[in-house]
């Protein structure tokens, strides 16, 4: 039986097989950050050991961040002990630290890809659930807990049952005005946040890819929405060409050898999913979320659900959530009015991301009602913006253009949504408090996010792209 | 160094009936700047436990003093969204020892085994039971056995048993931790590194 591209890479990493338990995996890119590391570190040094492989990881704070004055010295002191613990713990161990005001530094699953880190067939962990996007590139990526960084750091191997497999297949072209972020938000609201959860999920078909590699990040990245593991996309012409001349990218003999090994890495035809969903590329519109977790998502045409839609044991649940988001089941959503936009994070923080929103806004003012903050995912990708002009169009149109981290995605530093009012973010998570304590997050595509900073309501960005 | 072993557990339990618990309602990330393990306990499940005053919520479970014991009763999808291992850190260092739901999430599962916190998955419909019982009678004792994977509401006698993995199950029962295991399979591991040729 044919083996799937997921089967491919997981098996050649593994050291040896545990009976009727785990396998014990070998990771080839260790990515760690300033909050889930602190205590991996602390547990080396309990046990008297170094890091095994110190040259397979690679560190940048990201979380705590603050995303003005990045010069300056962080005023948090509980971040600032956290980002210092971080420089102190890399060079006690020799592991590269891309540190504050390093020009590579950014939010960990925006910097592996564009500095040529991430690369197909290989395993990539970091302590952070967004691993996942690195599988846009066909390698088996996944989020791991703080026991498990410490196991990586002392023996680059991780213990680990592995998934069943599932695989998506979205064919066709996709509308005006949908992106990634609508694919992805659409599978989400189809299966829910728990409906592949044990999977490991393959996407397929002509919808991925064709999409750009920073479009297949966004898809990737938020794949653990839905509960799976992970989820990747075989790697292509596409993929190579992204790789190639990048910084830690393979060159010279070495990027041939690299390249055959790469082109060998997609499903056979014969392999069996455990699992297997398909969808139209047709029927997705742009999405955007009304509750409090991702698979709470509707199209932005739509309504959200009356109570007589839903199961009876799903509505005590629902009902919650529409109390924390001060909504009326069974409303439109079009219309609504927002308070804030947040362009950001490791699922839309990437240049594409920032040149979709800069086009649409180019031109037009930003509504006096909205406060957005535009962060990029990295410094690099802040260096490309500013060259590429998009820093001043977007101050034409009336938006500050911020310093990188993780920002309003998680709220760990200023960068808070506050309580009561209504965000429309391009991250990945509209948990009740993510984005700091009552604030109510709609997830949605950078597009749909300008549309709305444009009119301070719920708008469908295609009535904008229909003028052009 | 070792974990806390697990081998049976008798206790009351604290019900808490929502779905898709996520690991920011756990511990919201502003928690999560400590360095150390220790004192997470503290700020668990913190936004639906204290009001904007820090004034305790009092109709919330944790809060009722009706409620106590070593296992945490949830709605299906427990533990979803991020990686956090600070949300198993918390649960266990408020006391818990064990959290029983319908579903768990991948990742929360592993980091909750990895802390000497057992997840026991149980039916929808045991669920219901332990719920129903829990709200005939608030002390109502469940009874976990790691050794024979079983699960018992000592009330009513009804008993269901759970999955774990050997090698898992072997660690708790013993009390070993992962890192020992992986740091005594070093050579192997060189083996692997070396027998690579892409
Ligand atoms: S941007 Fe958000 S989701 Fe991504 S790593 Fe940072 S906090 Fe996590």
């Amino acid at each position: 039986m044919g083996k799937t591209l997921f089967d491919k890479v997981w098996d050649s990493h593994v050291v040896t097989q545990i009976e009727g338990g785990p396998s014990v995996l070998y990771i080839d890119r260790h990515l760690i950050h300033e909050v889930t590391s602190p205590q991996a570190f602390a547990g080396l040094d309990q046990r008297g050991i170094q890091v095994f492989r110190p040259q397979n990881t690679v560190a940048t704070p990201d979380h705590n961040v603050p995303t003005l004055d990045q010069h300056l010295s962080i005023k948090d002191q509980l971040s600032r002990i956290q980002v210092n613990k971080l420089t102190e713990n890399t060079k006690k161990h020799g592991i590269q630290l891309f540190g504050l005001t390093h020009k590579y530094q950014g939010i960990v699953h925006v910097i592996g890809p564009e500095l040529g880190l991430t690369q197909p067939g290989m395993t990539i962990v970091c302590g952070d659930s967004h691993t996942s996007t690195h599988g846009a590139f066909g390698s088996v990526a996944f989020g791991i807990g703080t026991s498990e960084v410490e196991m990586v750091l002392a023996t680059q191997c991780i213990l680990q049952p592995k998934p069943k497999k599932m695989r998506i297949t979205i064919n066709g072209k996709l509308g005006k005005g949908v992106t990634s972020k609508d694919i992805i938000l659409y599978i989400i609201s189809k299966i829910s946040t728990s409906g592949a959860t044990g999977y490991f999920v393959e996407y397929a078909g002509s919808a991925f890819t064709g999409l750009s590699m920073e479009g297949r990040m966004t898809v990737c990245n938020m794949t653990i929405e839905m509960g799976a593991r992970g989820g990747l996309i075989a790697p292509d012409e596409v993929t190579f060409e992204y790789i190639k001349g990048r910084e830690y990218a393979p060159k010279g003999k070495d990027w041939d050898k690299k390249l055959e090994y790469w082109k060998s890495l997609k499903t056979d035809k014969d392999a069996v999913f455990d699992k297997e969903l398909v969808y139209d590329a047709a029927d997705i519109e742009p999405m955007i979320t009304y509750g409090t977790n991702p698979g709470m998502g509707k199209g932005i045409t739509g309504s959200i659900p009356s109570l007589s839609e839903l199961q009876e044991t799903e509505r005590p649940t629902f009902q919650k959530s529409m109390k924390y988001m001060n909504f009326e089941p069974g409303s439109k959503l079009i219309g609504k009015p927002v308070d804030y936009v947040f362009l950001g994070s490791c699922t839309n923080g990437r240049i594409e991301d920032l040149r979709a929103f800069a086009n649409f806004v180019k031109g037009k003012k930003k509504a006096d009602s909205i406060t957005a903050w535009i962060v990029p995912g990295s410094k690099q990708v802040e260096k490309q913006a500013k060259e590429e002009g998009i820093d001043k169009i977007l101050e034409e149109a009336g938006f500050e253009f911020r310093q990188p981290g993780c920002s309003a995605c998680l709220a760990m530093n200023e960068d808070k949504i506050p309580e009561g009012k209504y965000a429309v973010s391009t991250t990945n998570r509209n948990f009740e408090g993510r984005q700091g304590p009552g604030a109510r997050t709609m997830l949605a595509s950078p597009l749909t996010a300008a549309a709305v900073a444009i009119t301070g309501k719920i708008t469908d960005p295609r009535e904008f792209l229909a003028e052009v | 160094m070792s974990i806390e072993k697990f081998i049976t557990l008798k206790s009351p339990c604290v019900p808490l009936p929502i779905e898709n618990v996520d690991t920011d309602q756990i511990i919201p990330a502003r928690f999560l700047k400590a360095t150390t393990r220790d004192g997470f306990g503290e700020n668990l499940f913190r936004d639906w436990r204290y009001d904007k005053q820090n004034q305790p919520v009092s109709d919330f479970v944790l809060n009722n003093s009706l409620y106590s014991g070593k296992i945490l009763v949830a709605g299906k999808n427990f533990g979803s969204g991020s990686s956090r291992e600070h949300a198993a850190w918390a649960i266990h260092d408020y006391g818990f020892k064990v959290v029983v739901s319908s579903f768990f999430a991948d990742i929360f599962k592993n980091n909750a085994l990895n802390n000497g916190l057992l997840p026991v998955q149980v039916s929808e419909g045991f669920l219901k039971k332990i719920f129903n019982e829990i709200q005939k009678d608030t002390k109502v004792l469940v009874e976990v056995n790691l050794e024979n994977q079983t699960i018992t509401i000592l009330s009513t006698g009804e008993k269901e048993s759970f999955e774990i993995n050997n090698y898992k199950k072997e660690c708790l029962l013993n009390g070993y931790d992962d890192i020992d295991y992986l740091l005594s399979i070093k050579d192997k591991i060189v083996e692997f590194e070396q027998s690579r040729t892409v």
